[in-house]
C-alpha cells in the first residue's frame, strides 16, 4: 500500500484539533501542504498568511509566546530557506513552541524543477541550535511523528515528500524523537536511510542479501538529537556504513552520520545523496535514478564501503 | 501599573531624563550599545511603562498585562532602563549591560530577564511576532493590547510590510503600531538612505489608522494610545522624534546611532541631563 505523507500530516492535524492550544498557519498552499483538513474542522485555529513566509514564522513565534502550540506549514524550500533568519531569531532562540512542518521535500517534487526541490533544509535545520529534525520514512511514521512533535515543548522541523510511496512501518505506532529503528538487522555493513530512502535501504539489503552481503537497516527519522548509541551499536558489528538520503551530501543525514562516526568510531562511510548540485524537472522516478538516489546507487556504496573496509579500495 | 501608580506628565518627562541617565551611564559602562535611538524614544518608554501599559513588575507573567515588543532591538538600553524604574529587576543591574554573563544581552532575549516578551535585534521582525500575540489575544477573547515599537529606518525590510497587511487584514484592532520617526539611521538620513515618506500615506494605505504626533510630547503620547484603543483598526502612531534627545552634541547626531559617549562626552551628556532632572 502505497499514501503520501503530506495526506497522513493533514489527518494527524485533523486528530489533534481538538486540543484547543494548536493552531496552524499557511502561506497559500494548504491545499498541497493538507493543513486544509485542520482548517475544515477548527476554523477558528486555521490561520491564512497569505504567501508571506518571513511574516508567518514572526506570527507563529508571537502565538506560541501567547502559549498556543503552532504549526506552520509550507514548501520545504520556502519554509525553511525564505525564512532562516526568521527561525533562527524569533523561534530557535527563544525555544518558541513552533513546528515547521514541510512537504515537497527532495527531487522527487519532480516536474517543477529546482526552484521547488528542497536539498537543503536539513543542513540549515541542524545547525539552528535548540531545533529538533525530523524526517519520517513514510506516511505511518509522519502521522505519528506530527502526534509526537504537537506533545514535545521546542521548535522543530519535520520534512515530507511529495509523492505516494509504501508504507514499511506499522499503523499506529509510538513515535519517539531521538531514536532510530533497526529495521533490518545484519553484519557485514550498515545501511542508514532517512525518508523515503528508508525504502531504498530496504530494497538494497534485500538484493545485497542474494549477493551473500548481510546488511543492516537503520531508519534514522531523527536527525537531530542523532541517536548517536544505535549508530555506534551498529557499526561497531558491521565496520562500514551507508547513509542515503534525498537530499544533499553536504549537511544533511550523511554529514551527521560522519560526525558522530569520525567522533567515536572511525569507519569507511559511503553517502548516497545529490551530489552538491541543484536538481531539474522531470518525472519522479528519472530524477531520482539520474541523481543517483535509488537501491542500485546504495548497493554500489554498499559494496564500496565493505571494500574500504577489507581494505581494497 | 494600576491606576492609583500611574506618573502625570509632569513625573513621566522626569521619568523619561532618568531613562535617559541610565541610558548614558549603561552604554557607557558597555563602552558600546545605541543611545541615539534608546534617548529619541525616552518619553514612550517613560508613558507606556508608567501609564498607558497594564502590567505587574512583581507578576511579568500575570495573564492580564498588556504586552510591548520592541521591534528595534537595538535600543534596549531604553527600554532596559524603564523595566528596572518599573521594579522589574535591581536598577544596579543595569550596568551590566553586554557584560558576559548578563541578563542585559545586547539585544532583548525572551526569558532572560523578566519583562521581555519576545527576542529581538533582527530588525523587520517584531511587527510579525506582535501580530502573533494580537492573534492569539483575539483567539482567546482577552483585551490584552498590544505595542510594538519599530525604528523609522527599520520600514525599509519588507517583513513589515506584510505585518502589517496581515493586521489589517485580521483587523487587530488590538495592535498599536509605534513608529520612531527620527529620520536618522547608522549611514544618515533615512531619506537619503532610502526613503521612507510618504510614511503616514503608506500606512493608511496598508489599513491602519494613522495619527502623527510629537513623540516627546508625553501626554499626546498617551491621548493618541487612548485613541488607537478606541480604533476599529489597528492603529499606528508615528512619533516624530530627534534621535539623540536630551544631550544638546547627541541631538539629529547619527554617529551615535551605534556608538557610546567617550568619557569626557559622557560627562558632559551627565551634566546636561542632570538639569533637565533638577
Amino acid at each position: 500500500m502505497k499514501a503520501a505523507q503530506r495526506m497522513y500530516y493533514g489527518k494527524a492535524l485533523a486528530a489533534l484539533a481538538a486540543r484547543k492550544d494548536i493552531v496552524v498557519l499557511d502561506a497559500d498552499l494548504a491545499g498541497s501542504t493538507r493543513t486544509s483538513d485542520f482548517a475544515k474542522v477548527a476554523k477558528e485555529r486555521f490561520v491564512q498568511i497569505g504567501i508571506a513566509e518571513q511574516n508567518m514564522i514572526g506570527v507563529a513565534a508571537g502565538l506560541a509566546a501567547a502559549g498556543k502550540t503552532v504549526f506552520a506549514s509550507t514548501f520545504a524550500v520556502f519554509a525553511t530557506g525564505r525564512c532562516w533568519e526568521q527561525i533562527r531569531q524569533a523561534v530557535a532562540y527563544p525555544k518558541l513552541n513552533v513546528k515547521i512542518v514541510a512537504t515537497h521535500c527532495g527531487i522527487s517534487v519532480g516536474a517543477d524543477g529546482a526552484s521547488h526541490q528542497a536539498l537543503e533544509d536539513i543542513a540549515i535545520m541542524r545547525a539552528l541550535p535548540n531545533m529538533t529534525v525530523i524526517s519520517p520514512a513514510d506516511a505511518n511514521e509522519a502521522y505519528a511523528a506530527t502526534i509526537a512533535i504537537a506533545e514535545h515543548k521546542g521548535p522543530c522541523y519535520m520534512r515530507m515528500g511529495r509523492a505516494d510511496f509504501p508504507l514499511i512501518t506499522p499503523e499506529g505506532a509510538e513515535f519517539v524523537i531521538g531514536k532510530a529503528a533497526v529495521l533490518r538487522e545484519g553484519k557485514d555493513v550498515t545501511l542508514i536511510g532517512t525518508g523515503q530512502m528508508v525504502i531504498a535501504c530496504m530494497e538494497a539489503a534485500d538484493a545485497l542479501e542474494k549477493k551473500g552481503i548481510s546488511a543492516e537497516v537503520i531508519n534514522m527519522s531523527t536527525i537531530k538529537p542523532l541517536d548517536d548509541a544505535s549508530i555506534i551499536g551498529s557499526v561497531s558489528k558491521t565496520k562500514c556504513a551507508v547513509t542515503a538520503e534525498e537530499h544533499s551530501v553536504i549537511g544533511g543525514l550523511g554529514s551527521a552520520v560522519a560526525e558522530c562516526l569520525a567522533a567515536n568510531l572511525p569507519a569507511p562511510l559511503e553517502r548516497v545523496g545529490v551530489k552538491d548540485t541543484f536538481g531539474e524537472s522531470g518525472d519522479p522516478n528519472d530524477l531520482m535514478r539520474k541523481y543517483g538516489l535509488t537501491a542500485d546507487n546504495i548497493i554500489e556504496a554498499a559494496e564500496n564501503a565493505i571494500k574500504r573496509k577489507k581494505g581494497k579500495k | 501599573m494600576e491606576a492609583a501608580n500611574r506618573l502625570d506628565a509632569k513625573e513621566l518627562e522626569r521619568m523619561a531624563n532618568k531613562i535617559r541617565m541610565h541610558v548614558i551611564e549603561m552604554t557607557s559602562a558597555a563602552g558600546s550599545g545605541h543611545p541615539g535611538g534608546s534617548l529619541s524614544s525616552a518619553e514612550l518608554f517613560a508613558a507606556l511603562y508608567f501609564n498607558i501599559l497594564r502590567h505587574n513588575p512583581k507578576d511579568p507573567e500575570w495573564e492580564g498585562r498588556d504586552k510591548f515588543v520592541l521591534s528595534k532591538g537595538h535600543v534596549a538600553p531604553g527600554l532596559y532602563a524603564a523595566l528596572a524604574e518599573s521594579g522589574y529587576f535591581p536598577t544596579e543591574e543595569l550596568l551590566t549591560l553586554r557584560k558576559l554573563g548578563s541578563r542585559l544581552q545586547g539585544h532583548p532575549v525572551r526569558g532572560k530577564l523578566p519583562g521581555i516578551e519576545m527576542s529581538t535585534g533582527s530588525l523587520g521582525q517584531g511587527l510579525s511576532m506582535a501580530c502573533g500575540l494580537a492573534l492569539a489575544a483575539k483567539m482567546d477573547g482577552k483585551d490584552t493590547r498590544i505595542y510594538c515599537l519599530v525604528g523609522d529606518g527599520e520600514l525599509q525590510s519588507g517583513q513589515n510590510w506584510e505585518a502589517l497587511m496581515l493586521a489589517a487584514h485580521y483587523k487587530l484592532n488590538n495592535l498599536t503600531v509605534l513608529v520612531d520617526r527620527n529620520r536618522l539611521q547608522i549611514m544618515g538620513k533615512t531619506e537619503e538612505t532610502l526613503s521612507i515618506d510618504p510614511l503616514q500615506a503608506k500606512l493608511k494605505a496598508f489599513g491602519l489608522n494613522v495619527m502623527s504626533i510629537d513623540g516627546h510630547n508625553v501626554k499626546k503620547i498617551i491621548k493618541a494610545c487612548k485613541k488607537a484603543g478606541t480604533s476599529a483598526s489597528p492603529a499606528a502612531i508615528v512619533l516624530n522624534t530627534i534621535k539623540g534627545k536630551g544631550v544638546s552634541f547627541m541631538e539629529n547626531n547619527a554617529d551615535f546611532h551605534g556608538r557610546a559617549c567617550k568619557p569626557d562626552e559622557k560627562e558632559k551628556a551627565v551634566m546636561e541631563i542632570q538639569e533637565a532632572l533638577k
